[in-house]
C-alpha cells in the first residue's frame, strides 16, 4: 500500500525513498569514493605536493627567513602566488567534466532512472568536488603553515586566515563555473578545455587588455575578484593605480596602464555572485539536459 | 492490491523537425509482461526514456501509477526499476558498491540491503564477480549488473530496453527467466525488443509502434490472429516429449487448417478462429495424451503480424 510520510518524500512497501538532502549525502559519499580511486585525484595531489615541495626548496635555497622582510611577506609570496592556481586546478580536475562525463561515459544512465532529483545528483557531485578540493588545499595550507612557522614562529598573521577564507570562496565560485560548463557540453574534453582556457588564461588576458586599452574596471571577471586572495597579504592593501609608459599613443598622447584592484568587499561580492549565478544556471541546464 | 500502471497521455517528442514520438496514448496495467516492438527509430527507446525522465516530452505526460514522472519523479520512479540502453557504472566500483549506492538512493531498509543485493546479483548469476571492479567487465557482464540494479528494490514496475542486447545466448535465456520470474511475482514489465521469439516467449501483450505512432496494443493472441497471414487464421507451436509420426488426428481437429512439422517433436498448427478454437485445440491435444509438453502462439505468427503492420525498416 502506498503511503505518504512527512519525514520522507515517498514511502512504499519496504522501501522508503530518502529525503533529497539524504540523497545528496549518498551521492557525495559515493562520488568521493570514486574520486579517491581515480587517477586524477592522485595526479592533482602529486601536482600540489610538487608545487609545495618546489616552494619549500626555493625558500630554503634563498636563505629561508632572511629572504623576507617579515612573516606577512613570506605568506604573501608563498600563498598569494600559489593558492589561486591550486584552486583553478582543483576546479578543472574535479568540476571540468563532472556532469559532461556522466553523459559521455553513460554513467548518468545508471543514476538518473532512479527516484532521485537531478538537482540532488548535481549538488551531491558538487559537494564531493568541494570536499576533494579541500583535501588538496588543506595539504597545501599545511605545508605553507609548517614552513611559515619554521621560519617566522607561531604568530601567523591574521591576513593569512582571511586569505584562506577568500581562497575557499574562490573555490566554490570556480567549481560553480566549471560545473556549469560541464552541464553545457556533453563532451568531457570540450568542457574541460573551455574551463582550462577561461580559468587559466582567458580571464587574465581579458583583464590585462581592459587594463591597458580600455581602462575599464573588470568587475565582471572572476579572476578580478580572486585578486583579494593575494592582495590581503600585502603590507598595504593596493588601490587602483595608473602608470604612464611614455608618449607613444595616438597624436602623441601618453600611454597609460591602469591597474585595478578590487576591494575585499568587491572581491567577495564578485566571487559569490559568480557562484550563485553559475550554480543556478548549471542546475537549470542539468535539469533540462537530455540523455539521448 | 492496487493495480500497477504505465500510461502515456498525448505523449510527443520532437527533435527539431523530426517527430520521434507522435501523440502516443497507451495505458498498460496489471501484472503482465508487455512487449514493445518496432523498427529502429520507431520511438521505442524515446518512450521508455520519457517514462524514466531521461528526456523531456514536447507535449503530453508519462504517468507511472497515475503519477506524472517529470513533475513528481521521486514518487513515480520509486515504484519502478529500469534498464535503459546499457548504463555504465563507475569503473572503480564493484557491483556490490554500485548496487549498495542504488539501494541507499532507493531507500531499501539498511537491514535488508545486503540480502537483497546478494539476491539480485545471484539472479543475474554474478556472484563470483560481486567484489571485482566493474572496469574489467565485458558489456554482457555490465548488462547483468544493470539488470540487477533494475530489480534490486523489487519494484512493482520494471522497464527494460532491449535487455538481452549484448548478452550471449545463455545470458539472454537467463534474462528471459528473470522476466518470467518477475511475472510470477505480480510485476508489470514493459520491455522493448527486436527479438520476436523473445517477445513471443515471455510477453502476454504487445504494443507495436512505427514512426512514433502506436499501431496496435493487444494481447499476443489477438495481435497474431488479427494481423498474421490473411487475418483469418492463427498459428500455434506445439512441442512433444516424443516424436509424432502421425499427424492425421491433429489435422482432423475442428478448426485446424494445416499441420506443419518443424522437426520430429515440434509441430506448427495453423487454425481458423480465435481464442475459443485455440482453447479447444489445446484441450483436445491434451486429451489425446500424445506427450504434449508445450503450446504457444507461433513466433512466425508474430513475425507475420509485425511484417504486415510495419512496412518500412526506417
Amino acid at each position: 500500500m502506498t503511503q505518504q510520510n512527512s519525514m520522507t518524500d515517498v514511502s512504499l512497501e519496504g522501501n522508503r525513498v530518502p529525503t533529497s538532502m539524504t540523497q545528496i549525502g549518498i551521492i557525495t559519499k559515493y562520488e568521493m569514493r570514486n574520486y579517491f580511486r581515480s587517477r586524477r585525484f592522485f595526479i592533482l595531489l602529486g601536482l600540489g605536493l610538487a608545487i609545495e615541495a618546489l616552494l619549500t626548496f626555493l625558500v630554503y635555497h634563498d636563505g629561508g627567513s632572511s629572504g623576507f622582510v617579515n612573516g606577512l611577506q613570506f605568506y604573501s609570496t608563498w600563498w598569494g602566488d600559489s593558492a589561486t592556481y591550486i584552486v583553478i586546478f582543483s576546479a578543472i580536475f574535479f568540476g571540468g567534466d563532472a556532469i559532461s562525463g556522466e553523459f559521455q561515459n553513460k554513467t548518468g544512465y545508471f543514476l538518473v532512472g532512479n527516484p532521485i532529483r537531478r538537482a540532488s545528483i548535481y549538488i551531491g557531485k558538487w559537494f564531493a568536488a568541494v570536499a576533494a578540493s579541500l583535501i588538496i588545499i588543506g595539504i597545501a595550507t599545511a605545508i605553507c603553515l609548517v614552513n611559515g612557522i619554521y621560519y617566522f614562529g607561531t604568530s601567523v598573521p591574521s591576513q593569512f586566515g582571511e586569505s584562506l577564507i577568500f581562497t575557499l570562496v574562490y573555490l566554490i565560485a570556480a567549481l560553480g563555473l566549471t560545473f556549469m560548463f560541464s552541464c553545457t557540453f556533453k563532451s568531457s574534453s570540450f568542457s574541460i578545455l573551455v574551463s582550462v582556457i577561461l580559468l587559466l588564461f582567458g580571464f587574465t588576458v581579458i583583464e590585462d587588455l581592459l587594463d591597458v586599452f580600455v581602462h575599464i574596471e573588470p568587475w565582471f571577471l572572476l579572476s578580478y575578484g580572486s585578486q583579494i586572495i593575494g592582495n590581503i597579504l600585502m603590507a598595504t592593501y593596493p588601490a587602483h593605480t595608473t602608470t604612464g609608459l611614455g608618449f607613444g599613443g595616438r597624436h602623441g598622447a601618453p600611454i597609460t596602464i591602469t591597474m585595478f584592484n578590487a576591494t575585499v568587499l568587491e572581491g567577495l561580492a564578485i566571487m559569490l555572485l559568480y557562484f550563485v549565478v553559475t550554480a543556478v544556471l548549471g542546475l537549470v541546464l542539468f535539469e533540462r539536459k537530455e540523455f539521448n | 492490491m492496487p493495480s500497477h500502471s504505465l500510461e502515456a497521455v498525448n505523449l510527443s517528442k520532437n527533435y527539431g523537425s523530426f517527430t520521434a514520438l507522435d501523440n502516443l496514448n497507451l495505458k498498460i496495467e496489471g501484472s503482465k509482461c508487455v512487449g514493445f516492438l518496432g523498427p529502429n527509430g520507431a520511438g521505442k527507446t524515446t518512450t521508455l526514456k520519457l517514462f524514466t525522465d531521461m528526456i523531456l516530452a514536447t507535449k503530453g505526460s508519462a504517468l507511472i501509477n497515475g503519477v506524472p514522472v517529470h513533475q513528481n519523479k521521486k514518487t513515480a520512479l520509486s515504484h519502478c526499476g529500469s534498464l535503459i540502453e546499457t548504463p555504465e557504472i563507475y569503473p572503480s566500483f564493484s557491483p556490490r558498491e554500485a548496487l549498495m549506492m542504488i539501494s541507499e538512493i532507493r531507500g531499501i531498509p539498511p537491514s535488508e540491503r545486503k540480502k537483497r543485493l546478494e539476491e539480485a546479483i545471484a539472479e543475474v548469476k554474478m556472484e563470483e564477480w560481486i567484489d571485482k571492479k566493474v572496469g574489467k567487465f565485458s558489456k554482457g557482464m555490465k548488462q547483468r549488473v544493470d539488470i540487477a540494479s533494475a530489480i534490486l528494490s523489487e519494484p512493482e514496475i520494471v522497464i527494460l530496453d532491449e535487455p538481452t542486447t549484448g548478452l550471449d545466448p545463455r545470458g539472454a535465456a537467463e534474462v528471459r527467466d528473470i522476466v518470467k520470474s518477475l511475472k510470477k511475482k505480480d510485476r508489470l514489465i514493459f520491455m522493448s525488443s527486436h527479438l520476436l521469439p523473445e517477445v513471443s516467449e515471455v510477453c502476454d501483450e504487445v504494443a507495436m509502434i512505427d514512426h512514433g505512432k502506436l499501431l496496435v496494443y493487444d494481447t499476443l493472441e489477438n495481435v497474431t490472429s488479427r494481423f498474421s497471414g490473411d487475418g483469418s487464421s492463427n498459428s500455434v507451436e506445439v512441442g512433444f516429449s516424443r516424436p509424432i509420426d502421425d499427424t492425421k488426428m491433429i489435422s482432423s481437429l475442428q478448426g485446424v487448417l494445416s499441420v506443419e512439422r518443424m522437426d520430429s517433436r515440434n509441430l506448427r498448427i495453423k487454425f481458423q478462429g480465435g481464442l475459443k478454437n485455440q482453447e479447444n485445440i489445446l484441450a483436445n491435444l491434451a486429451a489425446m495424451r500424445i506427450g504434449m509438453i508445450s503450446f504457444r502462439a507461433s513466433v512466425s505468427a508474430l513475425e507475420d503480424s509485425y511484417l504486415n503492420l510495419i512496412k518500412d525498416t526506417l
